[in-house]
């Protein structure tokens, strides 16, 4: 319970900080790269190979990738339905989830 | 086009929109160290790249690019979401770099420094991501 509190935690400040610094930036497709910040991978990957090894790491990392490629097309998607339906933004992006998810998992299960 | 700093935009962000951030970014770490436990860090490591406060932010940029031009007397609806439009395309270029950072966790977090493998990757992303924005700007 204890480590969850720390994760959660930890994952608060770290992904709270680089959206702050994608607020301050200008122009909005350059503050967007802090959109794709390794923020969760950041804080989970650090407490990961202190409790539990760089193997098991490794591990993550490796299956990280995948869930890159799955990021990439649900923004990619999500972006070209506001442009071109101007749709609003909560629901493109809460609507597309299950992208990410099909993709992810999709590249996951034929690696 | 140049890269500027605008310390005003801190000013438009409320309290509880910084709160719907951490805690969103609390949430999916803690899941994701659960999610592994439970099924492994293969798949665990899968949410190391979800778009947890994608939906938060993107919303948090369409109210503010709205409200800006309401401001003026417009009503701004299809200013903000282009403007979050936009900053989709910039996430997606950003999640080449996060590629490269889990490509440089992968190879190298087996015999080195913690803390220089978790540097030298974010490193890996910063340059990615800023090297892909500018092909992107300098072909469209």
């Amino acid at each position: 319970m204890m480590q969850v509190l720390i994760r959660f935690l930890v994952g608060g400040v770290v992904v709270s900080a680089f959206a702050v610094i994608g607020d301050l930036l200008k122009p909005k497709s350059f503050a967007g790269l802090f959109g794709a910040a390794p923020s969760v991978a950041l804080a989970t990957l650090a407490l990961t190979i202190i409790s539990d090894g760089p193997a098991y790491a490794a591990i993550e990392a490796h299956s990280m990738m995948a869930g890159c490629i799955a990021f990439f097309i649900y923004v990619s998607i999500v972006s070209w339905i506001m442009m071109r339906y101007k749709v609003k933004a909560l629901w493109v992006t809460i609507c597309a989830i299950p992208l990410w998810f099909a993709v992810a998992f999709g590249l996951w299960l034929i690696r | 086009m140049l890269i500027k700093i605008n310390p005003s935009a801190l000013k438009q962000t409320k309290w509880h929109e910084y709160l719907v951030r951490f805690a969103f970014g609390g949430l999916i770490t803690a899941a994701a160290g659960i999610i592994a436990r439970k099924f492994g860090p293969e798949v665990g490591g899968l949410f190391l790249a979800f778009p947890a406060i994608f939906p938060a932010s993107a919303t948090l940029i369409e109210t503010h690019e709205t409200e800006k031009k309401q401001k003026k007397g417009l009503k701004g609806t299809v200013r903000g979401r282009n403007a979050a439009s936009v900053d989709a395309a910039g996430s997606a270029l950003g999640s080449v770099g996060l590629f490269m950072f889990a490509v440089i966790v992968l190879h190298f977090i087996g015999g080195h420094n913690l803390w220089l493998v978790l540097a030298g990757a974010m490193l890996g992303w910063l340059a990615v991501s800023v090297l892909t924005w500018m092909i992107r700007k300098r072909v469209l």
